[in-house]
């Protein structure tokens, strides 16, 4: 009988030494992993600075709108173009846009839908009009001209 | 003397590494922003109904402060030309805050007002009557032409004179009014108490079509 009982008394300490390897690696692992999603640029951005900034609380509630001088100039030209998601759009396309940005949101939120117009210091006047009278066909009302903060003397 | 070195066990103690790299992984967590969204908030005016026409507005010249900016960036302000946009903002805030011709309500709104403010009130018949939508509004008129740099900029200087209003009736800097997110009761309060009265009346005009 005595042959089965026969146990060795094994060291009760679990060793500790490979634990910060292990969380080293998740460390890394979500470092790795998480891309903040950025968009494909085609137009080209130069934020304008600004003073009297404001910032938004609810990022959820935010879509841009891209608007700057194509890069690729030799395929879309020279003339400022409009970047929604990830494809140059056309005016007449903000209104049906706006509406699917609309409807990623849920029922209660949707008039409270906040555009970020990204626009390069360079454009004119006329596309940023046009925009504006698209979004308020499209009843997306609140507007935003993202601008960086200015640094004051 | 030689110094007495007793060796005890060569292995460091590692069983606090995990803690170190939690707190690091903590730390990295927590302050990890994603760069925040900024700018300046604009509200559109609603649709216009094709078979409706706009309600038209009667408003004296004198409550209206206009803007103009042309093709070449160059400014017409009440008119008056100009090339920069020195000394803007102080020209709205003493336009809003005249006081030509207040009625009851706004006369109780004048005399609430903190005096570093009410120096401001000319009570010029000149120049707007009362702040607000119908006695006090900021008009900027741009054409297709002028560049988006410098409609901001006046943009900007117009709500600086706003914001300057609405700090300096709580007793903040405009910095710190702005800074105000409503996430709290008391925030929300200071901030409809800032600005109660002088609703930010900026009027922005379909651009010029010529010149562009």
């Amino acid at each position: 009988m005595g042959k089965f009982n026969k146990k060795t008394k094994a060291d009760t300490n679990i060793p500790t030494s490979a634990l910060p390897d292990i969380i080293f690696m998740l460390l890394f692992f979500f470092m790795v992993t998480t891309v903040l999603r950025e968009q494909d640029l085609l137009v080209e951005q130069k934020i304008p600075q600004a003073t009297q900034l404001q910032k938004l609380q609810k990022k959820s509630l935010i879509s841009y709108l891209f608007l700057g001088k194509p890069k690729n100039t030799a395929l879309y030209g020279v003339e400022p173009r409009i970047q929604a998601n990830d494809v140059l759009i056309n005016t007449n396309d903000i209104l049906q846009w706006v509406n699917q940005e609309k409807d990623a949101l849920s029922e209660a939120e949707r008039d409270q839908i906040t555009i970020s117009l990204k626009a390069d210091r360079d454009v004119k006047m006329g596309p940023v009009s046009d925009i504006q009278f698209e979004l308020r066909e499209a009843d997306a009302r609140k507007l935003m001209y993202a601008t960086v903060g200015k640094v004051q003397d | 003397m030689a110094k007495k070195k007793i060796r005890t066990s060569q292995e460091v103690n590692a069983g606090s590494m995990a803690d170190i790299a939690f707190l690091l992984l903590i730390f990295f967590l927590v302050t990890t922003t994603i760069a925040s969204d900024k700018g300046i908030l604009n509200i559109l005016p609603p649709k216009q109904d094709p078979d409706q026409p706009p309600p038209e507005v009667e408003l004296n010249e004198r409550n209206i402060f206009n803007i103009l900016i042309n093709a070449n960036d160059q400014l017409l302000i009440e008119g008056e030309f100009r090339t920069t946009t020195e000394g803007l903002s102080n020209e709205i805030k003493s336009f809003i805050l005249n006081f030509g011709n207040p009625d009851e309500d706004n006369l109780a709104l004048y005399n609430g007002l903190p005096a570093s403010l009410r120096a401001l009130a000319l009570r010029s018949p000149e120049s707007s009557d009362y702040p607000g939508a119908g006695g006090a509004v900021v008009s900027i008129k741009t054409n297709r032409g002028t560049s988006y740099e410098i409609y901001l900029e006046v943009l900007d200087l117009v709500k600086k004179a706003y914001f300057e209003i609405y700090g300096e009736r709580v007793g903040l800097t405009a910095e710190e009014y702005r800074a105000l997110t409503g996430n709290t009761a008391a925030e929300v309060e200071l901030q409809n108490r800032g600005k109660e009265g002088i609703p930010m009346a900026i009027s922005i005009a379909e651009p010029d079509k010529t010149g562009s």
